[in-house]
């Protein structure tokens, strides 16, 4: 499927994956996330039960300690 | 007296208010830029005190060691243009005081140094204040390296930084690049502002 990850269009091998698992696919291994679907933003237990499809608009951005 | 292109957006910028979570070396070097290029209310929070440390890359001086860095950012901000309102808060910063204190900016910027408060801050507004335009700052760590210093835009969401920087023994904080990402974030502020900037109106006051 289709999506747009990070601003970028990208094509994603398999169809209707959970957060968690498009986080493996992309090897995203870090450990303090914010992810936005379609504008809005993800509770971090719903990693594993929301689904993304094609064309949703997919931001991940991660979090470091620094400032 | 016809004002210049120049002093409208002064006048603009006289009204706009910005709120700054955390004044370490983000949000204090934001605030001073904020505050030199006309922004004229300032809300800034944060808990801690200036240590000898910070000296090394945030915007406070030797004879402020030992005091609030509220206090000592506000008057910071004063010694620069007294006619800023600077409202200052010695306060560890949770959701609900995000919203109470920064509801009513135009823009907030996030400057916390730990990772959890910057999650914090960003779920809090982008649940509870989606309309209100947010700029974080991650990855900062090091030093040279600054092609990799970026801008990450998803809507009211804006981070300023390479998300990629750990602090570590090989990658301390250091001034020019903390001071980098924090004029990054003021400049993502003054953009952001800019974009309500009626220049037909001449912002007399």
């Amino acid at each position: 499927m289709n999506i747009i990850l990070n601003n970028r269009e990208e094509i994603i091998e398999t169809d209707n994956i959970t957060i968690n698992e498009l986080l493996k696919v992309k090897n995203f291994t870090w450990k303090m996330l914010v992810i936005k679907i379609n504008g809005k933003v993800l509770k971090r237990t719903e990693y594993d039960t929301v689904r993304i499809n094609e064309g949703d608009d997919v931001s991940v951005f991660h979090l470091i300690t620094g400032g | 007296m016809e004002l210049t292109y120049r002093e409208r957006i002064r006048a603009y910028l006289k009204k706009c208010t910005v709120g700054i979570a955390g004044c370490g070396g983000l949000g204090s070097t934001c605030a001073i830029n904020l505050a030199r290029a006309g922004v004229g209310k300032l809300i800034i929070a944060d808990y801690d005190i200036v240590t000898n440390a910070n000296l090394e890359r945030q915007y406070y001086f030797a004879d402020q060691v030992n005091t609030l860095k509220v206090h000592a950012l506000r008057n910071n901000i004063l010694r620069i243009d007294p006619t800023i309102t600077v409202k200052a808060f010695d306060l560890k910063l949770c959701s609900s005081d995000v919203i109470e204190l920064f509801s009513g900016c135009d823009v907030i910027v996030e400057a916390f140094d730990k990772a959890e408060m910057k999650q914090m801050i960003i779920e809090t507004t982008l649940t509870h204040l989606p309309q209100k335009p947010l700029v974080a700052g991650v990855g900062v760590a090091g030093f040279g390296m600054t092609d990799l210093l970026r801008v990450h835009r998803s809507g009211n969401l804006i981070v300023c930084g390479d998300q990629l920087t750990e602090i570590s023994e090989d990658s301390p904080l250091t001034a020019p690049r903390v001071g980098i990402v924090a004029n990054m974030q003021a400049n993502e502020v003054i953009e952001l502002l800019m974009l309500k900037f009626d220049s037909q109106n001449e912002y007399n006051t």
